[in-house]
């Protein structure tokens, strides 16, 4: 039974999200849809599941769904941040660093979405990743306390993504 | 009647929040004097300004026809690709060394952007005279 459900689901969440992009482009919700949405994500994954011959580790989709309400309020706050920054801050005053987060998460998937997570939130972009993939570099736009931001990083979105990617 | 008097509302208010904050980007697009603290003000600012003008579609097509979600799809797509174009011109950035040095990592060699394969070290260096 699992190795039937695996021939023919080699990546389930792709699947998924196959199936949802599927309804969300036809605008419609319907019976048929669904099924012919399942239809293209089962046909998608065979058909590409050579170049991806590794499935990723489980996710827990509870704390993620947490985790993505947590990073949309902190966009919001970023934004008013970057904008108050923008108007009020004169190019004199402005204080940007680099700062380096070593990195406790090994796996791909889990480091590009804290890249992502980091672009997106309050005044900071992930530059780069060290070639080991050990460390990650990220420039931030005005702070007074490069540490704090690191540990605030480390703290508040990597802990999680841990939790997440088991 | 008095519903679509609401969405009305609702509907210039989020085109002008997000006009507001695409002016905002647009301004710090411009103001910053670096590289890098430039690339901050679009990719932020922009992503809620354009958040807002989906918000206002979303409401609009709701209150006055069908109703459609392809702007939550449009929006998925916005959060995914941003950061990538951030990065990449970031990448650019220390690739040319147009920014200031970047400290090196703890505990691996160097940035992967700045890493030369070993077959290329020779062509570099010639390059560089």
């Amino acid at each position: 039974m699992t190795r039937a459900f695996r021939w023919l689901f080699p990546h389930p969440l792709l699947t998924v999200l196959l199936a949802v992009i599927w309804m969300l482009l036809q605008n419609e919700l319907s019976a048929g849809m669904v099924v012919f949405g399942i239809i293209l994500g089962i046909v998608i994954t065979k058909t590409t599941a050579v170049w991806w011959p590794e499935r990723p580790g489980n996710i827990r989709v509870g704390r993620m769904v947490v985790y993505c309400l947590i990073v949309l309020w902190d966009i919001m706050v970023a934004n008013v941040e970057v904008a108050w920054i923008v108007l009020t801050k004169p190019n004199s005053k402005l204080r940007p660093a680099w700062i380096v987060v070593p990195l406790d998460l090994v796996q791909p998937e889990a480091i590009t979405v804290l890249a992502g997570t980091i672009t997106l939130t309050p005044g900071t972009v992930s530059a780069d990743l060290s070639d080991e993939g050990h460390s990650l570099l990220v420039h931030v736009l005005h702070t007074d306390d490069p540490d704090a931001v690191r540990d605030d990083i480390k703290h508040r979105y990597e802990r999680r993504l841990k939790e997440i990617f088991v | 009647m008095s519903m679509q008097i609401i969405g009305t509302y609702a509907v210039a208010v989020c085109l002008l929040l997000g006009a507001g904050f695409a002016l905002v980007g647009t301004i710090g697009l411009l103001k910053f004097n670096d590289s890098m603290t430039r690339l901050h003000a679009p990719t932020k600012v922009g992503t809620i300004g354009i958040g807002s003008f989906l918000l206002a579609s979303m409401i609009h097509s709701y209150v006055f026809s069908e109703g459609s979600f392809h702007e939550l799809l449009i929006m998925g797509f916005l959060f995914v690709t941003a950061p990538i174009s951030a990065n990449f011109i970031a990448k650019v950035n220390i690739h040319k060394r147009s920014c200031d040095t970047p400290p090196m990592p703890p505990r691996d060699d160097t940035w992967s952007t700045l890493n030369v394969p070993l077959a290329d070290r020779a062509l570099e260096t010639k390059a560089q005279e």
